[in-house]
């Protein structure tokens, strides 16, 4: 494969398998799906790392994050600077974490940080709240988005502080059964 | 530059995750601190250093490897001494090193550590790291000489939590800027301490062993990729689930997984059976079971004939009746009929095993989805589908999820008021009257038709048309078209919840299709009954016939060579083997051809005649009365199950059934991928995939068992026919296996056997697998009620702390407010001390004044 050589090196690649959910070949794909976004800023040539950073405006605008109700938080999730422009890096990771064979536990962890919308390493009402703004829009009045928070504070809420923890968070969704089946996107 | 950056900002993090690896070292830990302190320093003292960035980068990975292991070598040999000597005799230790040093490793690192001091000699203050460093490399080889055995253990113990560590980093929730390093360095570390373990001859040994993990490793790895490169239709399923959400897409992957199940069946039956008759078995018209008989040759080649699956078709091997009963067949000495009896049970207990595993796997999955407790969590934090790309199907996901809200809000605020639920009630009940109409009628329809079809046959087939001979298949794939359409009609009387009411709809749809399929399989019974008294007529013909022949010919010498004659010419039996392989194939074949008439006109026609009618009609078609259709996925999922349970029941007298359904399968994917992406629309109500997933498996579990009941029913208590199939000649098919052990096997083998299916033996046997069961089962159920009891304790207990907190807080504001009220007092009482105070002061001033 003349792209293989030209893209990556073996053992990079052999460390991008190490470090994610991907075949070599996804990867490559994963490295044509980024350069597609840009391609006069993001080199063929992988083989040295470069450090190329795309702008969120740009990311989202994959069909696959396009529809997201939650594509900014993902974005700013997985970035770096926590602004939401992304490397090569954080696409993989990404991906990788959202990928069919990544396992629960990842998925759970990524889940929280994103639904985390103050990014205080907890799940208060504030961030329910938003949540549930993004998933309805302007459907809901203020008073049923802050009763449906105030309900999932009730329910999940284990420690009784008010918030979710993480352990409140895991505990709640591992049992969900959709989870599994509706976070994940097939790059 | 990247790697810059990562070096500077993990600095920290790399160390923390040293401690964590060790467990017990805390001096290490230090150690290990103050040596990235000191490489901090180094940085920015080196920052106007020419050298390329990336080489210092690469460098510094190295050093980090380093110190981490030299601070835990320090440790272990009490760190000083080591220090002392290496420091005394750097120069040396390097030359010796270089000479030691056989893996290039070391050398590299040695280099690099050369270039290091190289490059830093510009700056005066950097210089005793740099001894640091090198005496630390001496340290390093000197130690892993003089390991005692316990420092070994421990030492492999590392290694084996590095390796430990690679193999699940992917699994970390950390950046990649934070797994590229670890990796790099556990790698490192692994590598280089991995051959330093064991000694003398073991060294080679583990070495070479540790080598061949390597490749094996590769390999493995090599051959998922090869695997995940070999699963078929991935792309066209992404398109799909990003257009229809998970629902639709989860129909087409359990179409690939049917396609894979099917796969394996086929190049069962392919490679075992129809392979190896067709090849080493006698040839095309050796034999009369192998020739088309006189009377039908003139029309064998009919298209008609051929289509119905007749004629040359019928005598090949693509049917049971074309098989020899030869024991073994060509130079390989293959045993035919052993092989094709056992490649049916195989069959099915592939499919057992793999239906099982599956959904044992779901099981463990979804984690008991039943619960409850969580209906607002879930509805929250997992309701929106992340596969979803488009905007009409995102625009309805909202809407759904919008409803599903304000449904639960509403269902909070009030229980639900059911305003007549009398009238509810009756429609309900009316409504299942209806279905069981509609399915007990359905029965009898196809029940009628397949009395009526034995009568023409009876009468020959050539005096009708082709609706009298196809009119079973046609009268059951027309009502397995019409009755879900039907029972969709029935289930708006009821006026369920959308959920409830698809369950009900498959259930019914369920026990039509089951229905259908019984009512055909007791009908075919009949026939083989029919067929069977007409064998016994044909076999006393056939020694009417044989010794007619014989006195025609040579009545004297009865040692003389058999007679030729044409094998076309000689009667035989009707097989009844063959017919129901027949039976089945006609009945794949018509279903396969509805299902795509059906495509076709419903779907595409549908959507032909709205998309191009809509500009010349008076209302709006796209929006109003036809529209465009949606994907049904619990019908279509059904369809595939039942054609499976077909493919299982007749795949014994049929061996080309699991070839033309792979092939069905294979049309389907791409012409349902077509259709559902050119005139379907992504559905209003948009269901949760997973949650029925066990449900379907659940459905195929039982009609593998349904549909191998009767096939097993047949093989066991029918004797097969007398001149036909592999196992003519025998008074029952499972006779096979006995003549094997006889023949094949050693004598004690036979006598274990015979004594292992004692009834002494399987009845005890027998006892303890439903005992192990009810004990299983009864285990099973201690822990759920334990698993009850648990979550009830945890409910309790978060409620606990919430009066808890509650409790406290009101404490601490009583408290607060207490504490107020005492300030507030106190203040009070100062005041007025103060006043009085002020007042004894003046009363004082006043009694002094009054005294002057």
């Amino acid at each position: 494969m003349g792209n293989k050589q030209s893209t990556f090196r073996d053992d990079q690649l052999d460390e991008y398998q190490d470090c994610t959910f991907f075949t070599s070949k996804e990867i490559l794909r994963l490295h044509g799906r980024f350069r597609d976004l840009a391609p006069n800023v993001v080199p063929l040539d992988y083989t040295n790392n470069p450090d190329v950073t795309l702008p969120s405006s740009l990311i989202i605008t994959m069909p696959e994050l396009k529809e997201n109700p939650f594509r900014y938080r993902i974005l700013e999730t997985f970035s770096e600077d926590g602004e939401g422009n992304l490397t090569f890096y954080d696409f993989v990771d990404l991906f990788s974490v959202l990928s069919e064979t990544a396992p629960l536990d990842l998925k759970i962890i990524y889940a929280f940080r994103i639904y985390d919308f103050n990014r205080d390493g907890f799940l208060c009402l504030e961030d329910v709240e938003e949540t549930v703004h993004r998933l309805t829009g302007e459907e809901l009045r203020v008073e049923e988005r802050r009763l449906v928070a105030r309900r999932v504070m009730e329910e999940a809420d284990l420690d009784g502080d008010g918030k979710l923890s993480l352990i409140d968070f895991q505990n709640m969704i591992s049992r969900a059964p959709d989870f599994i089946s509706t976070f994940h996107i097939r790059i | 530059m990247g790697q810059t950056q990562i070096s500077t900002g993990n600095e920290g993090q790399v160390t923390i995750y040293c401690i964590d690896t060790d467990g017990d070292s805390h001096g290490g830990g230090q150690e290990m601190e103050r040596e990235s302190k000191n490489q901090k320093e180094k940085k920015t003292e080196k920052g106007g250093a020419t050298r390329s960035r990336r080489r210092r980068s690469e460098e510094r990975s190295e050093e980090r490897s380093e110190s981490s292991r030299d601070g835990r070598k320090d440790r272990r040999r009490g760190g000083k001494e080591g220090r002392r000597r290496g420091r005394q005799g750097k120069e040396e230790e390097i030359k010796k090193d270089r000479k030691n040093n056989k893996n290039e490793k070391a050398k590299k690192q040695l280099e690099s550590n050369t270039n290091h001091s190289k490059s830093s000699s510009s700056s005066s203050s950097s210089e005793e790291e740099e001894e640091g460093e090198k005496e630390k490399v001496g340290d390093e080889e000197f130690v892993v000489g003089s390991l005692s055995p316990e420092e070994l253990e421990r030492l492999k113990e590392a290694v084996d939590e590095r390796k430990k560590l690679i193999t699940t980093l992917r699994g970390k929730p950390w950046p990649m800027r934070k797994k590229l390093p670890t990796l790099r360095e556990s790698q490192l570390f692994v590598e280089k301490y991995e051959g330093a373990l064991g000694k003398g001859r073991g060294r080679k040994l583990y070495a070479y062993k540790v080598m061949m993990r390597k490749k094996w490793m590769k390999f493995e790895r090599d051959l998922e990729n090869f695997k995940t490169a070999c699963i078929p239709w991935e792309m066209k399923i992404k398109e799909i689930e990003s257009h229809f959400g998970s629902s639709v897409a989860s129909y087409f992957i359990f179409l690939r997984w049917m396609y894979g199940i099917n796969m394996i069946l086929f190049s069962l039956t392919f490679g075992l059976v129809m392979v190896p008759e067709a090849l080493m078995g006698r040839p095309y018209g050796s034999i009369p079971r192998k020739t088309v008989p006189r009377e039908e040759q003139a029309s064998a080649m009919d298209f008609a004939v051929l289509w119905d699956w007749g004629g040359y078709a019928k005598y090949s091997v693509l049917f049971y009746g074309y098989y020899n009963n030869q024991r073994a067949v060509g130079w390989l000495k293959f045993r035919m009929p052993l092989s094709y009896f056992l490649v049916g049970v195989g069959t099915v207990a592939y499919s057992y095993m793999v239906v099982i595993r599956t959904m044992a796997r779901n099981a463990k999955e979804d984690g008991g989805g039943d619960d409850t407790s969580f209906n607002f969590s879930w509805k929250i934090f997992t309701s929106w589908d992340y596969l979803i790309g488009n905007p009409e199907t995102a625009d309805n996901k909202f809407a759904s999820i919008t409803t599903s809200f304000k449904e639960a809000i509403v269902e909070e605020q009030e229980s639900r008021k059911d305003d007549n639920i009398h009238l509810t009630r009756f429609l309900r009940v009316l409504a299942n009257f209806l279905v069981l109409c509609c399915l007990a009628g359905s029965g009898y329809l196809i029940y009628f038709v397949v009395r009526r079809s034995q009568k023409f046959a009876l009468e020959g087939l050539d005096n009708y048309g082709w609706w009298e001979r196809n009119e079973v298949n046609m009268v059951m794939s027309l009502l397995g078209m019409f009755c879900p359409m039907l029972f969709d009609v029935i289930s708006a009387l009821e006026n369920y919840h959308p959920r409830i009411a698809l369950q009900w709809q498959l259930g019914r749809i369920f026990a039509l299709f089951l229905g259908n399929l019984y009512t055909f399989i007791i009908a075919l019974m009949d026939q083989i009954n029919l067929k069977r008294a007409e064998e016994e007529i044909v076999k006393f013909n056939m020694t009417a016939w044989q010794a007619n022949l014989y006195n025609g010919t040579i009545p004297e010498n009865s040692t003389a060579p058999p007679i030729t004659v044409d094998p076309a010419d000689v009667p035989r039996g009707p097989c009844w083997e063959t017919m129901v392989g027949q039976e089945f194939v006609r009945l794949i074949i018509s279903d396969t051809m509805t299902t795509y008439i059906t495509l076709l006109i419903g779907d595409f026609l549908r959507a032909v005649l709205v998309r191009f009618l809509n500009h010349c009609w008076c209302w709006d078609l796209e929006y109003g009365f036809p529209s465009y259709s949606e994907f049904d996925v619990s019908g279509n999922v059904l369809g595939l199950i039942f054609n499976q349970g077909m493919i299982w029941m007749g795949a014994f007298y049929a061996p080309c059934l699991p070839a033309l359904n792979l092939l069905r399968l294979h049309v389907s994917m791409y012409l349902q991928c077509w259709a559902v992406m050119c005139c379907n629309v992504p559905q209003e109500r948009v269901f949760k995939a997973s949650g029925s997933n066990n449900f379907y498996m659940a459905m195929l579990l039982v009609i593998l068992f349904l549909s191998t009941l009767p096939a097993i029913y047949t093989i066991v208590s029918i004797p097969p026919s007398f001149d036909c199939g592999p196992f003519s000649g025998k008074s029952r098919m499972f006779d096979v296996i006995q003549e094997t052990l006889e023949s094949d096997f050693p004598a004690w083998f036979g006598k274990v056997f015979s004594y292992a299916s004692n009834p002494g033996l399987v009845l005890p046997f027998l006892l303890l697998m439903v005992l192990a069961i009810y004990y299983l089962h009864s285990t099973s159920k201690t822990y759920k009620h334990a698993n009850l009891e648990l979550k009830k304790k945890l409910q309790a207990q978060s409620e606990e702390n919430k009066k808890k907190n509650k409790l406290a807080a009101q404490k601490a504001a009583n408290d607060l407010e207490q504490a107020k009220i005492m300030a507030a007092a106190e203040q009070q009482e100062k005041e007025e001390k103060q006043t009085n105070n002020n007042a004894s002061r003046r009363g004082e001033e006043r009694v002094i004044a009054i005294a002057f």
